[in-house]
């Protein structure tokens, strides 16, 4: 983006579109490809060479690279300044467009001799990881419904585990067949989490046949299902005749591996749900419950996926650009490389015409999409009800200053020895007593096409309010799962220090890591429709419900995906591959 | 005409479902077959097994796999075939058709017993590829992993192909991990490790840590999802491995090890300070000898059962099972010893000596051979003839079961209170040394402790009735280790608290779970002497001067529906079961000594529940008033008893007797059958739907020795 490249452009044909999308992300490509389908005409454009945008799987050294152009891109300044430099040319007024700094404090660490890093166009590092999809979510639906999936192949994650305080990695049973299996559970942890399990489907079933008097027992009632989750569970944990039994028995810590189970590894929250003061994020039963359905739901969805949780062969770039190429088989018109230089104002009326290129090319279109990485102007530059979103209700994210953590570790050892693919969930104060939030680790290997044969790919996320606590809350992490080699020399690599890991097996030594944090909030200014970033969360279902709305707002009378096109094949489930 | 009917087939390809089709070709089918069908397979010389005829056969079980006679006609067509082949090829081809044959029906419906019945019958034809059946098994189990037919399938296919066991096991475990509710899969497990725990190779295959792997395995189920059934019935059968004694044991006797019994015949006992519990008189001059096993036994005779005493040779005695059903087998075994000829009037003792020896003889029903060589010794002592009293004759009394009749009497209670445990201690002593294995009670004590710890967390019916039979058996197993003094049945109370309670949450099955309470509460009444002597009351008869000391048994008003426990009352010679809930009185059968029994207000329906007391050769005062007798119009139980005219029962059976005085016994038969073989002096059978006249005056004719019917002196 900020690489000035001498390219000779080519110039555009046509010049007017119903929508002109600035950036390749995730959001951005679903719109474009709801548009085309919608039978609007659209016209995708990325400074980048590569799909994806903040969505992007790249090869090593692109990574590198593309995160460290973030640092020469300035701080956001005050807000009085935003506004780029404002010309006039017939009638329009072009404004400026600058970018914001999405990624800081990048710091990329390389333990190897540089040959086991050196096919670094056999990399596919996500950008936005750790992400996966579960089965049955909204996302996997858009894609057959849209017909995206036929554009993509994925792979089934092999198992969950959740880090409880001891160091023990207790395995996340998704099945009553795996809980059934799993000896690592003990008996009443099993019968704990299976009648919820059946707790649960009770609920959803009763709910599915709604106004049947007869079918309201299942239910859980309303009162429980507003109040927070944790304290839900506890209910359910304690029929009312043993309170008196379990006062003498120590079965305090054997709830809490179901708990801590069901709340950071089914139901993903965030936040510690025991301890009100760090909270941002208390967990409703009701939501707990939609986790819980869609996890049951996704597990045994695809014949041919395992576990509830899947990821894209080459990674999760590969979305994005699936999208896209049902954009364009619908007509968008697409073109990378080509960065959009300023917005075009109507003179009179100040409402948006169309953008300028750094061809110099003008395009114009009724409406225009852009990639969270622009400034948008403010509206004292440009007063433009109609584009005024109504940021109000638009993700609540985007009022608390929070941030992301992320981190990309490369390694020649599995977590588990036995496993390749899986997910490791550190709830809150797991690791140590200040860590507020979740910690999500995926661990990918090569049979999904994202690094060379041989070695892993591990992501990490957390939320944090600072860069301080983002990296100590990753470093923790890493910490517990690998050996970082003391040595900078690189020939010592090749015997690497090896120490006692989780249950005590040996860590496996860290290649390559990178880390850095991710801003979530944007302007709540907003004029212009500005795309999300990649959130916190490890599925994109969040952001699918905003690029919906999104999409809604643009064109309140047209359907999102209207079943002409894709019905075809969705008996066929996608391009799910073992 | 065959040509009309093929073309027809192929015509109507498409809707060959048509019921209507499916007559068709059974219709022209049975042109070709009946004649064979009903003529024996030897006779079939002149062939209709023309290829037509197949083909349409092959269709109908195409069709519809269920239609037996198709099959039947298939295997006759290729028994035929087969006997002019001898090209081995050309038998393949023929066996490997009907495998294809049978491979479409399964398709079609994999429930078809005949479709499956016919696949054995080819494979026992000839040497077909073994591993193609097990394709198969493979893609049908996947299908419907817990189809039984399938399972019953594998079994057989493995049998043939000798695949080990383990292998076997392997699968089941598999099957298991991939859906845990399959009952077909924990059935086939329990089978095969029958087996390989039958084999009992040393050392190689170790039982106590099998089964304890197994235990580990079916709480994973258990407790993942206790509402499945199909974990619970393999952890019944676990349970049934771990205490299931392996070689019969020989629990009591009547006469006990050391005791001084006291006999009269046809005489008044002079003796009044013994005690009543070894006291015993006889009107026939015999003399009961019973020996109680702790499971069902057959082979117990002179060979396996040494009795050295002056009254018989041994060789001459005959030991007979006690057992309702014509068994050779039964738990409980009974020899008479014949009393000798005594002239003087002295008393005199005479000692009798046991023993069972360790011998192959005496086996159980699962086929284990006693193994505890064990023997016992008591003296009889035998009690003149007194003229007098034999003069007056024996129960001159009537017996009357009112409360007034019976009294407590501490220091007599105490007196004969040693002789009710002694043969416990005996046995105890003598069968399980220190080496006893500690697996079992161990086992069953850490079972108890995760199903209470299930059941803090659910409510859950079956979780409650396996925590009651495992308090039971760890009852039953300590009762055998632990020293006599603390032979307490502690779990009792727990135990009766579950089954009243499943008793209210689980009422279609509340018989069974009364009927394990009453066993229960027998066990408790009788586990130790105290509790026993409260049941214990004298009997008073009113109006002799010269009172024959008699001790009752009153077990009334415990609203038992069994009884059980009967190894304790062996030697009970009076015993009121009146005021309780009764249904049946199987065991009752081994109380040889029973003279005197209440059976008043309970709910016995039917003189086939009466058929214990047919074995009660002692039996003289009977009261069964106030029962439901006739008052269930069918009987069902009548048609799994044998009737008096078949050989076993009714060989002695006079039709002439059957009407005499308009009575026609036939529609009695059952009572009849039940009182013709009893010496009863005295019956009450008021309160019963079956009592009217006519039936008391056949009651009369069948009972010559009857003096008082319902309070009535009838003569």
């Amino acid at each position: 983006m900020a690489e000035e490249e001498d390219i000779s452009h080519p110039s555009i044909d046509p010049t007017f579109y119903d929508l002109i999308v600035v950036g390749t992300g995730l959001p951005e490509s679903i719109i474009a490809a709801a548009s085309s389908a919608a039978g609007k005409s659209v016209l995708h454009l990325d400074s980048n060479s590569f799909y994806g945008s903040h969505f992007s799987s790249l090869p090593l050294d692109d990574f590198a690279s593309f995160l460290q152009s973030q640092r020469n891109v300035s701080r956001t300044e005050s807000p009085s300044s935003i506004a780029g430099a404002v010309a006039v040319s017939g009638d329009c007024i072009s404004v400026d467009l600058k970018l914001r700094r999405l990624y800081s404090d990048i710091e990329i660490c390389s333990h190897a001799s540089p040959e086991v890093l050196a096919p670094s166009r056999k990399f596919s590092l996500d950008l936005s990881g750790p992400r996966v999809l579960f089965c049955a979510d909204s996302t996997v639906d858009l894609m057959l419904k849209s017909g995206a999936s036929h554009h993509i192949e994925f792979k089934s994650v092999d198992a969950s585990f959740v880090y409880s305080g001891d160091g023990r990695l207790s395995s996340v049973p998704d099945s009553r067949a795996s809980i059934f299996k799993d000896r690592s559970l003990g008996l009443t942890e099993k019968n704990q989490l299976m009648r919820f399990f059946k707790l649960v489907q009770e609920h959803i079933g009763s709910a599915a046949s709604f106004g049947d008097e007869k079918e309201k027992n299942g239910r859980i009632s309303e009162e429980d299902l507003e109040s927070p989750f944790v304290e839900f569970l506890k209910k359910q944990r304690l029929p009312q005749k043993i309170k008196s039994y379990r006062s003498h028995c120590p079965y305090l810590f054997v709830n809490q591996v179901s708990n801590l189970i069901i709340l950071y590894a089914i139901a993903m929250a965030d936040y510690d749900q025991d301890n009100l003061e760090d909270c941002k994020n208390l967990l409703k039963t009701k939501d707990g419950i939609e986790s819980l359905a869609l996890y049951h739901s996704s597990v045994g969805r695809f014949p041919n996926a395992l576990g509830a949780l899947i990821y894209p062969i080459y990674g999760q770039g590969e979305i994005p650009q699936a999208f896209c190429r049902c954009a364009a088989v619908k007509g968008a018109l697409y073109v990378l490389r080509m960065p959009v230089t300023a917005l075009l104002i109507d003179k009179g009326s100040r409402h948006y015409k169309g953008v300028r290129l750094a061809s110099g090319q003008d395009l114009f279109s009724h409406q225009l999409i852009v990639d969270p990485s622009f400034i948008v102007p403010s509206p004292s530059v440009l007063p433009l009800p109609d584009l005024l979103q109504e940021s109000s209700e638009s993700s609540s994210l985007r009022e608390v200053k929070v941030k992301v953590a992320r981190g990309v570790c490369i390694t020649r050892h599995s977590i588990k020895p036995d496993l390749s693919n899986l997910l490791v969930v550190f709830p809150p104060r797991s690791l140590y007593s200040e860590q507020v939030t979740s910690i999500r680790a995926l661990q990918l290997d090569s049979n999904l096409a994202v690094c060379p044969s041989g070695l892993f790919v591990l992501y990490l996320s957390a939320l944090c309010d600072d860069t301080n606590q983002g990296k100590k809350l990753l470093h923790a992490a890493m910490d517990a799962l690998f050996t970082v080699s003391i040595s900078e020399n690189p020939e010592n690599s090749a015997a690497p220090v090896q120490s006692e890991g989780i249950e005590g097996e040996v860590k496996p030594s860290l290649l390559w890591s990178a880390m850095y944090i991710q801003e979530l909030a944007t302007d709540s200014s907003e004029a212009i429709n500005s795309a999300p970033m990649p959130d916190g969360n490890l599925n994109y279902m969040n952001l699918l419900d905003a690029t919906v709305k999104m999409f809604h707002n643009m064109y309140p009378e047209e359907g999102f995906f209207v079943e002409t096109m894709a019905s075809e094949n969705i008996e066929d489930d996608g391009g799910l591959s073992d | 005409m065959g040509g009309v009917v093929k073309r027809k087939c192929t015509e109507d390809l498409a809707n060959l479902r048509s019921q209507k089709m499916q007559q068709l070709l059974l219709q022209k089918l049975l042109n070709y077959a009946p004649s064979k069908l009903n003529s024996s397979i030897i006779t079939i010389t002149n062939c209709i097994y023309t290829k037509e005829s197949l083909e349409i056969c092959s269709k109908l079980l195409e069709i519809n796999p269920e239609a037996y006679t198709a099959w039947n006609y298939r295997k006759l067509a290729v028994e035929h075939y087969l006997q002019s082949e001898t090209d081995p090829d050309s038998i393949k081809t023929i066996l490997s058709e009907e495998l294809r044959l049978v491979e479409s029906a399964l398709r079609r419906n994999f429930k078809s017993y005949g479709a499956w019945h016919h696949r054995k019958w080819v494979l026992s034809k000839g040497d077909l590829s073994l591993d193609h059946e097990f394709r198969l098994l493979d893609q049908f189990q996947k299908a419907d992993s817990r189809n039984f037919n399938a399972w019953n399938y594998r079994r057989f296919v493995a049998a043939m192909k000798k695949v080990p066991d383990e292998e076997e096991l392997k699968f089941t475990t598999d099957m298991i991990n991939s859906n845990f509710s399959n009952y077909s899969a924990w059935h086939n497990r329990s089978i095969l490790l029958s087996h390989l725990l039958g084999k009992r190779v040393q050392g190689s295959f170790p039982r106590e840590e099998v089964l304890t792997e197994e235990y580990e395995l079916v709480h994973q189920a258990l407790f993942t999802d206790p509402d499945d059934q199909s974990g619970w019935f393999y952890h019944l059968w676990l349970l049934d491995q771990t205490v299931k004694p392996d070689a019969p044991v020989l629990v009591s006797s009547w006469p006990v090890q050391g005791s001084d019994v006291i006999a009269s015949f046809n005489g008044n006992l002079n003796g009044c300070a013994s005690s009543p519990f070894t006291n015993f008189h006889s009107d026939t001059g015999e003399f009961p000898l019973i020996l109680y096993f702790n499971q069902v036994v057959e082979g117990v005779n002179s060979a396996t059962v040494t009795v050295e005493s002056i009254f018989d040779k041994n060789g001459d005695l005959v030991w007979r099972p006690l057992s309702t059903n014509y068994s050779r087998n039964a738990q409980a075994w009974v020899t008479y010893l014949k009393f000798p000829d005594i002239k003087d009037h002295s008393l005199k003792s005479y000692s009798v000596e046991v023993s069972l020896a360790h011998c192959q003889g005496i086996i159980s029903s699962s086929g284990s051979h006693y193994i505890h060589p064990c023997q016992f010794a008591f003296t009889v002592s035998l009690q003149p003839l007194d003229l007098e009293y034999t003069e007056r004759g024996p129960g001159v009394e009537m017996v009357v079961w009112t409360d007034d009749y019976f009294y407590t009497n501490e220091t007599l209670l105490q007196d004969l209170s040693p002789t009710i445990l002694s043969f416990h201690q005996q046995r105890i002593k003598e069968d399980h040394d220190a080496t006893a294995s500690m697996w079992p009670s161990k086992t069953i004590a850490n079972e108890i402790a995760l199903f209470r710890e299930l059941l803090s967390e659910i409510d859950c019916k079956i979780g409650k009735l396996t925590l009651a039979r495992l308090l039971m058996a760890h009852d039953t197993i300590m009762s055998y280790n632990k020293t006599p003094s603390a032979y307490n049945k502690v779990h009792s109370e727990e135990v009766l608290e579950l089954l009243s309670d499943l008793m209210k949450l689980d009422p279609s099955h509340s018989r069974y779970y009364k009927d394990e309470h009453s066993l229960v509460l027998m066990q408790k009444v009788t586990s130790n002497r105290e509790l026993l002597l409260k049941h214990c009351w004298h009997y008073r008869e009113s109006t002799s001067s010269n009172i024959h000391v008699s001790i009752c048994l009153r077990l009334n008003n415990l609203s038992l529906s069994r009884i059980g426990s009967i190894e304790i009352l062996l030697s009970v010679q009076m015993l009121d079961l009146s005021h309780n809930e009764l249904r049946s009185i199987e065991g009752l059968e081994a109380m040889q000594l029973l003279s005197c029994l209440n059976l008043s207000n309970n709910k016995l329906h039917s003189f086939t529940a009466l058929e214990p007391l047919r074995l009660l050769k002692s039996l003289k005062v009977l009261d069964i008033s106030y029962n439901e007798m006739g008052a269930h119009s069918i009987d069902t139980r009548r048609y799994l008893c044998s009737s008096p005219l078949s050989h076993t029962v009714g060989s002695d059976w006079n039709v002439d007797d059957c009407k005499t005085d308009g009575i026609n016994m036939t529609n009695y038969w059952e009572a009849v059958l039940i009182f013709r073989g009893l010496n009863l002096t005295q019956l009450d059978i008021v309160g019963n739907a079956v009592t009217d006249e006519k039936f008391k005056l056949l009651l009369v004719k069948i009972l010559p020795t009857l003096k008082w019917l319902d309070g009535d002196d009838v003569h």
